[in-house]
Protein backbone atom coordinates (compact mmCIF):
# COMPACT_ATOMS: atom_id res chain seq x y z
CA UNK A 1 0.00 0.00 0.00
CA UNK A 2 1.54 3.21 -0.93
CA UNK A 3 1.32 6.22 1.68
CA UNK A 4 0.35 9.47 -0.03
CA UNK A 5 3.36 12.36 1.06
CA UNK A 6 2.15 16.16 0.96
CA UNK A 7 5.53 17.35 1.97
CA UNK A 8 8.99 16.33 1.92
CA UNK A 9 9.06 16.63 5.68
CA UNK A 10 5.82 14.30 5.76
CA UNK A 11 8.19 11.46 3.31
CA UNK A 12 11.30 12.24 5.49
CA UNK A 13 9.56 11.64 9.08
CA UNK A 14 7.96 8.36 7.70
CA UNK A 15 10.99 7.01 5.54
CA UNK A 16 13.55 7.80 8.59
CA UNK A 17 11.22 6.46 11.04
CA UNK A 18 10.80 2.67 9.72
CA UNK A 19 14.58 3.24 9.07
CA UNK A 20 15.79 3.96 12.34
CA UNK A 21 13.64 1.00 13.71
CA UNK A 22 14.90 -1.11 11.35
CA UNK A 23 18.70 -0.12 12.61
CA UNK A 24 17.59 -0.93 15.63
CA UNK A 25 17.04 -4.19 15.16
CA UNK A 26 19.79 -4.54 12.69
CA UNK A 27 21.76 -3.76 16.11
CA UNK A 28 20.72 -6.55 17.66
CA UNK A 29 20.16 -8.73 15.02
CA UNK A 30 24.21 -8.36 13.99
CA UNK A 31 25.74 -9.43 17.26
CA UNK A 32 23.36 -12.75 17.37
CA UNK A 33 23.97 -13.93 14.44
CA UNK A 34 27.70 -13.28 14.94
CA UNK A 35 27.80 -15.64 18.14
CA UNK A 36 25.43 -17.98 15.94
CA UNK A 37 28.45 -17.85 13.68
CA UNK A 38 31.41 -18.66 16.51
CA UNK A 39 29.86 -20.35 19.04
CA UNK A 40 31.24 -23.43 18.59
CA UNK A 41 35.08 -21.70 17.55
CA UNK A 42 37.92 -23.47 19.18
CA UNK A 43 40.68 -20.86 20.66
CA UNK A 44 41.49 -18.83 18.10
CA UNK A 45 45.35 -19.83 17.28
CA UNK A 46 47.46 -15.95 17.43
CA UNK A 47 50.72 -17.83 15.81
CA UNK B 1 60.75 -39.78 -30.28
CA UNK B 2 57.19 -40.63 -31.22
CA UNK B 3 56.12 -42.43 -27.78
CA UNK B 4 58.32 -39.19 -26.02
CA UNK B 5 56.12 -36.82 -27.85
CA UNK B 6 52.38 -38.64 -27.30
CA UNK B 7 53.37 -38.69 -23.71
CA UNK B 8 53.86 -35.06 -23.28
CA UNK B 9 50.52 -34.57 -25.08
CA UNK B 10 48.27 -36.90 -23.58
CA UNK B 11 47.60 -34.65 -20.74
CA UNK B 12 46.64 -31.73 -23.00
CA UNK B 13 44.28 -33.70 -25.30
CA UNK B 14 41.31 -33.77 -22.77
CA UNK B 15 37.52 -32.77 -23.29
CA UNK B 16 37.98 -29.60 -21.38
CA UNK B 17 41.33 -28.78 -23.17
CA UNK B 18 39.23 -28.75 -26.29
CA UNK B 19 36.68 -26.98 -25.22
CA UNK B 20 38.88 -24.40 -24.53
CA UNK B 21 40.63 -24.62 -27.56
CA UNK B 22 37.34 -24.36 -29.21
CA UNK B 23 35.82 -21.25 -27.50
CA UNK B 24 39.59 -19.73 -27.73
CA UNK B 25 39.42 -20.47 -31.63
CA UNK B 26 36.10 -18.79 -32.32
CA UNK B 27 36.90 -15.71 -30.04
CA UNK B 28 40.04 -15.13 -31.84
CA UNK B 29 37.22 -15.09 -35.38
CA UNK B 30 35.25 -12.64 -33.58
CA UNK B 31 38.45 -10.98 -32.53
CA UNK B 32 39.34 -10.01 -36.05
CA UNK B 33 35.29 -9.29 -36.46
CA UNK B 34 35.48 -6.92 -34.00
CA UNK B 35 38.64 -4.82 -34.70
CA UNK B 36 37.78 -4.96 -38.63
CA UNK B 37 33.94 -4.73 -38.74
CA UNK B 38 33.35 -2.57 -35.69
CA UNK B 39 30.90 -2.80 -32.65
CA UNK B 40 28.14 -3.23 -34.71
CA UNK B 41 29.67 -6.15 -36.49
CA UNK B 42 29.45 -8.37 -33.26
CA UNK B 43 27.37 -6.80 -30.54
CA UNK B 44 23.44 -5.83 -30.20
CA UNK B 45 24.39 -2.64 -28.43
CA UNK B 46 22.42 0.58 -29.45
CA UNK B 47 21.73 4.15 -27.95
CA UNK B 48 19.71 2.71 -25.73
CA UNK B 49 21.88 0.01 -24.71
CA UNK B 50 25.81 1.22 -25.45
CA UNK B 51 26.59 -0.88 -22.26
CA UNK B 52 26.25 -4.96 -22.45
CA UNK B 53 27.24 -7.79 -21.47
CA UNK B 54 31.06 -6.89 -21.97
CA UNK B 55 30.61 -4.13 -19.15
CA UNK B 56 27.71 -6.37 -17.28
CA UNK B 57 29.88 -9.66 -17.41
CA UNK B 58 33.44 -8.75 -17.67
CA UNK B 59 34.34 -5.75 -16.07
CA UNK B 60 31.78 -5.60 -13.59
CA UNK B 61 31.86 -9.31 -12.16
CA UNK B 62 35.21 -9.46 -13.45
CA UNK B 63 36.23 -6.67 -10.86
CA UNK B 64 33.77 -8.00 -7.97
CA UNK B 65 35.39 -11.44 -8.42
CA UNK B 66 38.80 -10.30 -8.53
CA UNK B 67 38.51 -8.52 -5.06
CA UNK B 68 40.42 -11.66 -3.42
CA UNK B 69 43.68 -10.51 -3.85
CA UNK B 70 43.29 -6.89 -1.69
CA UNK B 71 40.67 -9.17 1.21
CA UNK B 72 43.00 -12.09 0.97
CA UNK B 73 46.52 -9.85 1.27
CA UNK B 74 44.79 -7.22 3.83
CA UNK B 75 43.46 -10.12 6.15
CA UNK B 76 47.16 -11.73 6.32
CA UNK B 77 49.20 -8.21 6.06
CA UNK B 78 47.14 -5.64 7.76
CA UNK B 79 44.96 -7.70 9.98
CA UNK B 80 47.82 -9.99 10.60
CA UNK B 81 45.98 -13.15 9.83
CA UNK B 82 49.23 -15.08 8.96
CA UNK B 83 47.45 -18.72 8.86
CA UNK B 84 45.86 -17.42 5.69
CA UNK B 85 49.11 -16.27 4.03
CA UNK B 86 48.74 -19.98 1.76
CA UNK B 87 46.16 -18.39 -0.14
CA UNK B 88 47.62 -14.94 -0.97
CA UNK B 89 49.27 -15.79 -3.89
CA UNK B 90 46.94 -17.80 -5.79
CA UNK B 91 44.53 -15.08 -4.48
CA UNK B 92 47.17 -12.24 -6.16
CA UNK B 93 47.48 -14.03 -9.17
CA UNK B 94 43.26 -14.18 -9.84
CA UNK B 95 43.16 -11.00 -9.53
CA UNK B 96 46.18 -9.69 -11.55
CA UNK B 97 44.69 -12.40 -14.06
CA UNK B 98 40.97 -10.64 -13.39
CA UNK B 99 42.26 -7.47 -13.90
CA UNK B 100 44.74 -8.14 -16.90
CA UNK B 101 41.19 -9.58 -18.65
CA UNK B 102 38.72 -6.95 -17.14
CA UNK B 103 41.30 -4.46 -19.53
CA UNK B 104 42.05 -6.81 -22.61
CA UNK B 105 37.74 -7.02 -22.22
CA UNK B 106 37.50 -3.25 -22.36
CA UNK B 107 39.73 -3.09 -25.64
CA UNK B 108 36.75 -4.85 -27.27
CA UNK B 109 33.84 -2.38 -25.97
CA UNK B 110 35.16 1.18 -26.08
CA UNK B 111 34.78 2.62 -29.83
CA UNK B 112 38.35 3.52 -30.17
CA UNK B 113 40.50 1.03 -27.72
CA UNK B 114 43.78 3.02 -29.02
CA UNK B 115 42.47 6.09 -26.92
CA UNK B 116 42.29 4.01 -23.55
CA UNK B 117 45.74 5.83 -21.89
CA UNK B 118 44.46 9.39 -23.03
CA UNK B 119 42.13 10.21 -19.44
CA UNK B 120 45.44 8.59 -17.65
CA UNK B 121 48.37 10.99 -19.51
CA UNK B 122 46.87 13.32 -21.82
CA UNK B 123 43.36 14.41 -21.17
CA UNK B 124 41.88 13.87 -17.21
CA UNK B 125 38.21 14.49 -16.44
CA UNK B 126 38.94 15.06 -13.34
CA UNK B 127 34.56 15.48 -12.56
CA UNK B 128 34.04 11.89 -14.46
CA UNK B 129 34.01 9.07 -12.19
CA UNK B 130 35.03 6.76 -15.12
CA UNK B 131 38.41 8.70 -15.15
CA UNK B 132 38.66 7.82 -11.37
CA UNK B 133 37.23 4.05 -12.09
CA UNK B 134 40.07 4.46 -15.18
CA UNK B 135 43.37 5.88 -13.21
CA UNK B 136 42.67 3.21 -10.31
CA UNK B 137 41.55 0.14 -11.94
CA UNK B 138 45.46 1.02 -14.01
CA UNK B 139 47.01 1.94 -10.76
CA UNK B 140 45.47 -1.41 -9.10
CA UNK B 141 46.35 -3.50 -12.04
CA UNK B 142 50.30 -2.08 -11.52
CA UNK B 143 49.66 -2.73 -8.20
CA UNK B 144 49.39 -6.75 -8.74
CA UNK B 145 51.56 -6.44 -11.05
CA UNK B 146 54.32 -5.69 -8.52
CA UNK B 147 52.79 -8.10 -5.79
CA UNK B 148 52.72 -10.72 -8.56
CA UNK B 149 56.55 -10.28 -9.54
CA UNK B 150 58.17 -12.28 -6.80
CA UNK B 151 56.67 -15.51 -7.18
CA UNK B 152 57.95 -14.70 -10.99
CA UNK B 153 61.64 -13.54 -9.72
CA UNK B 154 61.71 -16.80 -7.49
CA UNK B 155 61.52 -18.98 -10.64
CA UNK B 156 63.70 -16.82 -12.60
CA UNK B 157 66.57 -17.07 -9.63
CA UNK B 158 66.62 -13.50 -9.37
CA UNK B 159 67.06 -13.16 -5.38
CA UNK B 160 67.91 -9.32 -4.80
CA UNK B 161 64.89 -7.53 -7.18
CA UNK B 162 62.58 -10.26 -5.34
CA UNK B 163 64.19 -9.31 -1.78
CA UNK B 164 63.53 -6.26 -2.53
CA UNK B 165 59.71 -6.27 -3.61
CA UNK B 166 59.08 -8.47 -0.80
CA UNK B 167 60.41 -5.42 1.44
CA UNK B 168 57.78 -3.46 -0.47
CA UNK B 169 54.23 -6.05 0.33
CA UNK B 170 52.28 -4.07 3.31
CA UNK B 171 52.78 -0.84 1.18
CA UNK B 172 51.66 -2.34 -2.07
CA UNK B 173 48.93 -3.94 0.03
CA UNK B 174 47.53 -0.95 1.36
CA UNK B 175 48.03 1.25 -1.60
CA UNK B 176 45.46 -1.86 -2.98
CA UNK B 177 43.16 -2.05 -0.40
CA UNK B 178 42.87 1.80 -0.98
CA UNK B 179 42.29 1.74 -4.84
CA UNK B 180 39.89 -1.14 -4.61
CA UNK B 181 38.00 0.85 -2.00
CA UNK B 182 37.62 3.41 -4.37
CA UNK B 183 37.42 1.75 -8.08
CA UNK B 184 34.93 -1.05 -6.14
CA UNK B 185 32.76 1.40 -4.79
CA UNK B 186 32.94 3.52 -8.13
CA UNK B 187 31.31 0.96 -10.20
CA UNK B 188 28.09 1.46 -7.90
CA UNK B 189 28.44 5.30 -8.36
CA UNK B 190 28.58 5.07 -11.96
CA UNK B 191 24.81 3.84 -12.19
CA UNK B 192 24.19 6.73 -9.74
CA UNK B 193 23.57 8.93 -13.11
CA UNK B 194 20.54 7.46 -14.59
CA UNK B 195 17.93 7.79 -11.72
CA UNK B 196 15.55 7.40 -14.17
CA UNK B 197 17.14 4.16 -16.14
CA UNK B 198 17.43 1.87 -13.33
CA UNK B 199 14.75 -0.07 -11.51
CA UNK B 200 14.26 1.90 -8.18
CA UNK B 201 14.46 -1.31 -6.07
CA UNK B 202 18.10 -1.52 -7.79
CA UNK B 203 19.00 2.26 -8.09
CA UNK B 204 19.96 3.66 -4.53
CA UNK B 205 22.09 6.86 -3.20
CA UNK B 206 23.88 3.81 -1.61
CA UNK B 207 25.05 1.85 -4.66
CA UNK B 208 28.84 2.81 -4.19
CA UNK B 209 28.73 1.15 -0.59
CA UNK B 210 26.50 -2.16 -2.14
CA UNK B 211 28.89 -2.86 -4.65
CA UNK B 212 32.05 -2.28 -2.48
CA UNK B 213 30.72 -4.31 0.80
CA UNK B 214 29.66 -7.04 -1.91
CA UNK B 215 33.16 -7.42 -3.44
CA UNK B 216 34.14 -7.99 -0.20
CA UNK B 217 32.15 -11.49 0.08
CA UNK B 218 32.59 -11.99 -3.69
CA UNK B 219 36.95 -12.08 -3.35
CA UNK B 220 36.30 -14.33 -0.26
CA UNK B 221 33.74 -16.68 -2.18
CA UNK B 222 35.98 -16.73 -5.21
CA UNK B 223 39.22 -17.45 -3.12
CA UNK B 224 37.04 -20.61 -1.23
CA UNK B 225 36.01 -21.31 -4.93
CA UNK B 226 39.27 -21.05 -6.97
CA UNK B 227 41.04 -22.95 -3.83
CA UNK B 228 38.81 -26.02 -3.97
CA UNK B 229 38.91 -26.34 -8.03
CA UNK B 230 43.05 -26.21 -7.38
CA UNK B 231 42.83 -28.81 -4.51
CA UNK B 232 40.81 -31.28 -7.17
CA UNK B 233 42.47 -30.29 -10.35
CA UNK B 234 46.33 -29.09 -8.96
CA UNK B 235 46.72 -31.53 -6.03
CA UNK B 236 50.19 -32.57 -6.74
CA UNK B 237 51.17 -29.11 -7.07
CA UNK B 238 50.88 -27.87 -3.34
CA UNK B 239 53.48 -27.95 -0.88
CA UNK B 240 52.42 -29.47 2.81
CA UNK B 241 51.53 -25.94 4.34
CA UNK B 242 49.10 -25.22 1.65
CA UNK B 243 47.41 -28.45 2.06
CA UNK B 244 47.62 -27.95 6.19
CA UNK B 245 46.20 -24.47 5.67
CA UNK B 246 43.67 -25.07 3.36
CA UNK B 247 40.89 -26.01 5.49
CA UNK B 248 41.72 -22.91 7.76
CA UNK B 249 41.11 -20.53 4.91
CA UNK B 250 38.35 -22.00 3.87
CA UNK B 251 36.40 -21.76 7.31
CA UNK B 252 38.19 -18.58 7.99
CA UNK B 253 37.10 -16.88 4.82
CA UNK B 254 33.44 -18.60 4.90
CA UNK B 255 32.76 -16.74 7.83
CA UNK B 256 34.05 -13.74 6.82
CA UNK B 257 32.02 -13.95 4.27
CA UNK B 258 28.90 -15.18 6.28
CA UNK B 259 28.83 -11.97 8.60
CA UNK B 260 29.67 -9.78 5.52
CA UNK B 261 26.99 -11.21 3.91
CA UNK B 262 24.09 -10.47 6.38
CA UNK B 263 25.53 -7.02 6.32
CA UNK B 264 25.04 -6.33 3.23
CA UNK B 265 21.80 -7.82 3.52
CA UNK B 266 20.82 -5.31 6.37
CA UNK B 267 22.01 -2.19 4.63
CA UNK B 268 19.92 -3.76 0.93
CA UNK B 269 16.99 -3.62 3.38
CA UNK B 270 17.70 0.05 4.77
CA UNK B 271 18.22 1.17 1.45
CA UNK B 272 14.46 0.09 0.40
CA UNK B 273 13.21 1.71 3.97
CA UNK B 274 15.35 4.99 3.25
CA UNK B 275 13.85 5.25 -0.45
CA UNK B 276 10.05 4.50 0.72
CA UNK B 277 10.43 1.60 -2.13
CA UNK B 278 8.31 -1.22 -0.55
CA UNK B 279 5.30 -1.04 -2.42
CA UNK B 280 7.76 -1.81 -5.67
CA UNK B 281 8.48 -5.24 -3.54
CA UNK B 282 4.95 -6.58 -5.15
CA UNK B 283 5.38 -6.15 -8.45
CA UNK B 284 7.60 -8.29 -10.91
CA UNK B 285 10.31 -6.79 -10.73
CA UNK B 286 10.02 -6.36 -7.15
CA UNK B 287 9.75 -10.49 -6.67
CA UNK B 288 12.51 -10.62 -9.03
CA UNK B 289 14.72 -8.54 -6.80
CA UNK B 290 13.73 -10.38 -3.55
CA UNK B 291 14.49 -13.51 -5.32
CA UNK B 292 18.01 -12.19 -5.31
CA UNK B 293 18.18 -10.70 -1.89
CA UNK B 294 17.25 -14.09 -0.33
CA UNK B 295 17.84 -16.58 -2.87
CA UNK B 296 21.28 -15.53 -3.52
CA UNK B 297 22.33 -13.17 0.08
CA UNK B 298 20.44 -14.10 2.79
CA UNK B 299 20.29 -18.04 1.75
CA UNK B 300 23.57 -18.34 1.28
CA UNK B 301 24.65 -16.22 4.41
CA UNK B 302 22.73 -18.56 6.64
CA UNK B 303 24.21 -21.65 4.57
CA UNK B 304 27.83 -20.78 5.07
CA UNK B 305 27.14 -19.78 8.77
CA UNK B 306 25.62 -23.67 9.10
CA UNK B 307 28.88 -24.85 7.22
CA UNK B 308 30.72 -22.91 9.46
CA UNK B 309 29.60 -23.85 12.61
CA UNK B 310 29.31 -27.93 11.17
CA UNK B 311 32.86 -27.28 9.98
CA UNK B 312 31.94 -28.83 6.58
CA UNK B 313 34.05 -27.85 4.21
CA UNK B 314 31.90 -29.43 1.29
CA UNK B 315 29.30 -27.22 2.23
CA UNK B 316 31.08 -23.79 2.50
CA UNK B 317 32.43 -24.75 -1.03
CA UNK B 318 29.91 -25.48 -2.64
CA UNK B 319 28.11 -22.28 -1.15
CA UNK B 320 31.38 -19.89 -2.75
CA UNK B 321 29.63 -20.93 -6.40
CA UNK B 322 26.40 -20.07 -4.93
CA UNK B 323 27.44 -16.45 -3.75
CA UNK B 324 29.96 -16.34 -6.81
CA UNK B 325 26.71 -16.92 -8.98
CA UNK B 326 24.64 -14.20 -6.72
CA UNK B 327 27.10 -12.03 -7.76
CA UNK B 328 27.08 -12.40 -11.50
CA UNK B 329 23.29 -12.28 -10.90
CA UNK B 330 23.36 -8.63 -9.15
CA UNK B 331 25.55 -6.97 -11.72
CA UNK B 332 23.58 -8.48 -14.53
CA UNK B 333 20.75 -6.92 -12.62
CA UNK B 334 22.46 -3.53 -12.01
CA UNK B 335 23.47 -3.16 -15.60
CA UNK B 336 21.00 -5.35 -17.92
CA UNK B 337 18.11 -7.13 -16.67
CA UNK B 338 16.85 -3.94 -14.53
CA UNK B 339 18.37 -1.06 -16.43
CA UNK B 340 16.24 0.45 -19.00
CA UNK B 341 12.91 -1.66 -17.57
CA UNK B 342 10.61 0.89 -18.47
CA UNK B 343 11.20 0.31 -22.62
CA UNK B 344 9.52 -1.29 -24.59
CA UNK B 345 10.69 -5.05 -24.72
CA UNK B 346 11.28 -5.03 -28.63
CA UNK B 347 14.15 -2.31 -27.46
CA UNK B 348 15.86 -4.05 -24.56
CA UNK B 349 19.06 -5.22 -25.17
CA UNK B 350 20.02 -8.88 -25.46
CA UNK B 351 23.72 -10.07 -26.00
CA UNK B 352 24.21 -11.52 -29.30
CA UNK B 353 25.93 -15.09 -29.31
CA UNK B 354 29.14 -13.35 -30.67
CA UNK B 355 29.54 -10.60 -27.45
CA UNK B 356 29.01 -14.14 -25.19
CA UNK B 357 31.22 -16.25 -27.31
CA UNK B 358 34.00 -13.06 -26.50
CA UNK B 359 33.36 -13.05 -22.54
CA UNK B 360 33.73 -16.83 -22.64
CA UNK B 361 36.52 -16.19 -25.02
CA UNK B 362 37.67 -14.11 -21.78
CA UNK B 363 37.19 -16.65 -19.07
CA UNK B 364 39.27 -19.10 -21.22
CA UNK B 365 42.68 -17.30 -21.47
CA UNK B 366 42.05 -16.43 -17.92
CA UNK B 367 41.49 -20.33 -17.42
CA UNK B 368 44.67 -20.94 -19.72
CA UNK B 369 46.69 -18.27 -18.07
CA UNK B 370 45.98 -19.52 -14.26
CA UNK B 371 47.09 -23.14 -15.31
CA UNK B 372 50.16 -21.83 -16.95
CA UNK B 373 51.25 -19.53 -14.03
CA UNK B 374 50.47 -22.18 -11.35
CA UNK B 375 52.49 -24.86 -13.82
CA UNK B 376 55.36 -23.10 -13.65
CA UNK B 377 55.48 -20.27 -10.80
CA UNK B 378 55.75 -21.36 -6.63
CA UNK B 379 52.09 -20.18 -6.71
CA UNK B 380 50.74 -23.42 -4.97
CA UNK B 381 53.95 -24.12 -2.90
CA UNK B 382 56.85 -22.28 -1.74
CA UNK B 383 60.23 -22.16 -3.25
CA UNK B 384 62.72 -24.15 -1.46
CA UNK B 385 64.79 -21.65 -2.05
CA UNK B 386 62.81 -19.22 0.11
CA UNK B 387 60.97 -20.73 2.50
CA UNK B 388 60.45 -18.11 4.93
CA UNK B 389 59.14 -15.80 2.24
Amino acid sequence: MESIFYSLQDFMTHSKGITYLLMGGILIFMPLYWLFLTDRDEKIETY
Amino acid sequence: MEQTSRISLRPLITPFNMILGIIIATGCIITILRFTGGLAAVTQLDDNNPWGIWIGFDLLCGVALAAGGYTTSAACYIFGLKRFHSAVRPAILTAFLGYALVVLALHYDVGRPWRLPFPIFWQQGTTSLLFEVGLCVFLYLSVLFVEFTPAAFEWLGFSKIREFVVKLTLLLTIFGVVLSTLHQSSLGALYTIVPSKLHPLWYSAYLPVYFFISSIFAGLSMVIFEGSLAHKHLHHKMDETHLKEANGVVLGFGKAASFVMAGYFAIKVIGISADNNWHYLFTDYGLWFLFELFGFVALPSFVYAIGVREKNIRLIQWTSIWTVLGIVLNRFNVSLIAFNWQLPSAERYFPGWMEIAISLFIVAIGIVAYRLATNFLPILYEHPDYQAH
